[in-house]
């Protein structure tokens, strides 16, 4: 059983012009007649709604074809029509509750979405990125196999990312590894084990909330001595990494020591009661940012650690985010690659449904708004190519949209909101300017710092 | 003797739907299948196509060797069960083999009903509900002049189609003042008609055969009204029962068909029946009814597979709802729901085109179209979820295929 590409439709994006059912219809009838489409975009009041066929895992039209006409693919997933088979009985019709696959009096025959053979017609046309062709299933086709180098039952919070983010890196990276979890969900959610046993199969060390970064420098010096390739990798909080854990962390970038460093940021101390940590943004309630009568959350900007990790001049450095698994894969196997000629630092972000107060089910939501907001900016850096933006930064989400999802921001006053809008504002220019070679950009923030 | 975990007898879409649900569940339980055919899995909604030569018989197939292979399945064909011995769960196939089983599944399907017409066991007459019956009158079509069919539903008038494509005289007689009487109200079947007249296709409506006796190479049939018919081909289509005859004496309690529960479990331990043979809940009241379709044999296969293999997804059976598709001389028909389960709140016909809305309390309970687009499985959904329709009412009735979509597009997209 393979995972497969799949067409996405955001009707939030869509805005009712019919260019995908006009391509739709000159693709696969030659007419640009909208009914000879095979994606109908429904006007609702305000809004669209979809039907096109779903690509079913079980398709129901399958079972209800008398004459052998429709099959799924297992190649490509895609449920194939066979016009010499078909009998016209329009049974596949009665299966389908997704209006997926319809009679054309045009052709005198049903019709269905084929995909395009993996290059869809419609997403081309679509230029609000209403619709998109999602690939993601790749991943899984490529991964899939791998072994999971945690134990099953790992007792995170309800809709939490941080497990993924675990079992999906340690999966990639293999189990030539010895893993530190510092103090923080990792080890909370029990991956350093119980009763003597690990929730790992691999090697994996609890280190001091400070010295992370250091006993992995022993551990892989201790290694390369012996003449072992080992991967030293860290799963460390955002707390562990930038603050107290810091010092060592710089110290080990500094030195080019050859380690895997990935900070699961969560922007807070959440597994131990929801305190602030350096990389929790301003305006943000905790437990020691209170929202009362005086207090209305924390009065700080956020520490941009990637940020600053990069101006060590690592070898590798990126951030990524759970709703972008494309992008977090391939940067993941750049880090690893990084790890065996310096240090590499993966910066990815997790929203936390405890403590970030939302809804369990809305993890990858919010952590797409996230980066659709520019709340978060995906890029890379190493020191030959300098800082790239992976992902687009232009047309983003209003930043009130990120804020109203999550609990923690209920409280914002306009001021407040004013505030983080001008801080994501000046983290695009800023963060562009480095994208772009603009080398004033970056000496002039630099100066502005100091 | 063999010994199998699952027995499916049958291999049609009620016998295949629940292989493949039990293989979601289980993947390695031994499954037997077993049918009466000595051919491959095919459904018998294809065989009027058969008849008319647009399906070859050997590429109808739902299913082939490799697909069995791969699914771990026994599969054996050209054997019918003779006798269930079910407190010892066992079945004895008329090869004489015996095979002791752990879950029974019954998914015989149905065969055809021959009415008490004198005279005609002794004469030539076909029937169509085996890949055999079509083949044989996929043969004799080229030779056939004049054709009588006995019966207007879906299996007669399909074979009536084909007979008049192939050039012969063809009469239906039919006992119900229209045809397809169980789809469609009087003025949708009245297209259907014309549609069948203008192709010099007789229907004799109202009428019943009183007496079948051979005259010549060919048949002589003579109805109540003193016509007398002659005909070089006979097919007898007057619906199908479902086939329970080898339960005899089983105790498995049987009605019409096998009588089943919301899981389609059977009245004996161990034993399950689902598709044409089965007699479940209706969805529009409660009493236990026939509801020989597909799409029903393929939802009931489902359940019966998850509930055998003690799927902890499974659902149970939300009810029959009539429905069917019909295409005839390039015209579609669609019927999904019940004619009087509600009020008619739109209707309209032309000579080409028909449409009927039927809703009750705000909710859809049937909806009839010919020669006009709308979804029957977002239809079907919309029953079978009584979803309310007071705040799209009036855009659901002007335009029933967009709304639903909308609908669907919000509710479970």
């Amino acid at each position: 059983m393979s995972a497969y590409n799949t067409i996405a439709f955001k009707p939030e994006h869509c805005d009712g012009c019919n260019a995908c059912m006009t391509a739709c219809a000159t693709a696969k009838a030659g007419s640009a007649d909208i009914i000879n489409s095979r994606i109908q975009i429904v006007a609702d009041g305000d809004s669209f709604e979809l039907a096109m066929c779903r690509q079913c895992g079980d398709p129901k039209c399958v079972a209800n074809c008398p004459a052998a006409a429709l099959s799924k693919d297992d190649a490509d997933g895609v449920i194939e029509w066979d016009g010499s088979k078909c009998v016209n009985c329009l049974l596949c019709t009665v299966g389908c509750a997704f209006g997926g696959i319809v009679y054309n009096a045009a052709a005198g025959h049903v019709v269905k979405c084929d995909s395009c053979g993996g290059d869809p017609a419609c997403v081309k046309a679509c230029e609000r990125g209403a619709l998109t062709y999602l690939t993601t299933a790749n991943i899984y086709n490529e991964v899939g196999d791998l072994e999971d180098l945690f134990v099953p039952g790992l007792a995170g919070c309800q809709g939490c990312n941080t497990e993924l983010i675990m079992r999906h890196t340690m999966r990639r990276i293999g189990p030539d590894t010895v893993l530190a979890t510092p103090p923080g969900c990792i080890p909370g959610m029990g991956s350093v084990g119980y009763n003597g046993l690990t929730g790992t199969k691999v090697p994996v060390f609890h280190p001091l909330l400070t010295n992370t970064a250091s006993m992995l420098t022993g551990v892989k010096r201790h290694y390369k001595r012996q003449g072992r390739e080992v991967n030293a990798v860290a799963l460390a909080g955002d707390g562990g990494a930038s603050d107290v854990g810091f010092q060592s962390l710089s110290g080990a970038a500094e030195r080019g020591e050859q380690i895997l460093f990935i900070c699961v940021d969560n922007e807070g101390y959440m597994n131990t009661g929801m305190q602030r940590s350096s990389c929790t943004p301003f305006g943000a309630w905790t437990s020691t940012t209170p929202v009362g009568e005086r207090g209305a959350g924390k009065t700080q900007d956020a520490k941009n650690m990637p940020l600053l990790m990069m101006m060590h001049n690592c070898e590798y450095v990126a951030t990524a985010s759970t709703a972008f698994m494309e992008d977090l894969y391939d940067k993941l196997d750049k880090a690893i690659a990084a790890s065996k000629r310096g240090f590499a630092y993966l910066h990815i972000y997790s929203p936390c449904t405890t403590g970030w107060r939302f809804p369990s089910q809305e993890n990858i939501e919010v952590a797409r708004k996230a980066v659709e907001a520019n709340f978060v900016m995906l890029w890379e850096f190493n020191p030959r190519d300098g800082l790239k933006l992976t992902r687009d930064v232009d047309n983003a989400l209003s930043i009130d949209e990120y804020l109203m999802a999550l609990g923690k921001y209920r409280h914002l006053s306009g001021d407040q909101v004013a505030h983080i809008q001008a801080t994501v504002e000046k983290n695009v220019g800023f963060i562009k300017g480095l994208a772009e070679g603009r080398h004033p950009a970056m000496a002039q923030a630099m100066s502005g710092r100091a | 003797m063999t010994q199998t975990e699952y027995l499916i007898v049958g291999a049609s879409h009620a016998a295949l739907s629940a292989l493949q649900a039990i293989r979601m569940q289980d993947a390695e339980g031994s499954i037997t299948m077993v049918t009466r055919d000595d051919a491959l899995p095919y459904s018998p909604t294809v065989l009027p196509y058969v008849v008319s030569g647009r399906s070859a018989p050997e590429r109808v197939a739902l299913k082939d060797g490799a697909w069995f292979e791969q699914h771990k399945v026994g599969f054996i064909r050209g054997a019918a069960v003779t006798a269930l011995d079910a407190a010892a769960k066992r079945a004895k196939l008329s090869s004489g083999e015996e095979i002791a089983y752990g879950k029974l599944l019954l998914a015989t399907g149905a065969a055809p009903i021959l009415p008490p017409v004198p005279g005609l066991k002794d004469v030539k007459f076909h029937v169509l509900r085996s890949l055999d019956d079509a083949v044989k009158l996929n043969k004799a079509l080229p030779n056939t002049k004049q054709a009588v069919v006995l019966g207007a539903g879906l299996v007669g008038m399909h074979a009536a189609e084909n007979l008049a494509k192939a050039g012969a005289a063809v009469t239906v007689v039919e006992m119900q003042p229209r045809v397809l009487a169980g789809y469609f109200d009087a003025e949708a079947s009245s297209i259907i008609e014309a549609a069948f007249a203008a192709k010099g296709v007789k229907l004799m409506l109202g009428a019943k055969v009183s007496r079948c006796e051979t005259a010549g190479q060919g048949v002589r049939v003579a109805t109540d009204g003193d016509a007398a018919l002659d005909a070089d081909l006979l097919l007898v289509a007057a619906g199908v029962a479902p086939v329970t005859d080898f339960l005899a004496g089983s105790g498995v309690a049987i009605d019409r068909g096998v009588l089943v529960d919301d899981t389609m479990r059977s009245s004996a331990d161990g034993i399950w029946a689902a598709g044409d043979v089965a007699q479940a809940k209706g969805f529009y009241d409660e009493a236990k009814t026939l509801n020989g379709i597909l799409p029903s044999a393929v939802e009931q296969g489902r359940i019966a597979g998850m509930a055998m293999a003690g799927d902890p997804a499974v659902k149970p059976w939300p009810g029959g709802v009539p429905l069917n598709t019909y295409t005839f001389f390039g015209q579609q028909a669609v019927s999904v729901g019940s004619q009087d389960a509600g009020e008619v709140v739109r209707k309209e016909a032309d000579a080409k085109h028909y449409l009927k809305i039927v809703m009750q309390d705000n909710r859809l309970t049937g909806i009839f179209g010919i020669n006009v687009p709308f979804d029957p499985g977002v239809m079907w959904e919309l029953i079978l979820r009584r979803i309310d329709l007071a705040p799209v009412r009036e855009a659901f009735i002007a335009d029933p295929q967009k709304t639903a979509r909308s609908i669907m597009s919000k509710t479970w997209r």
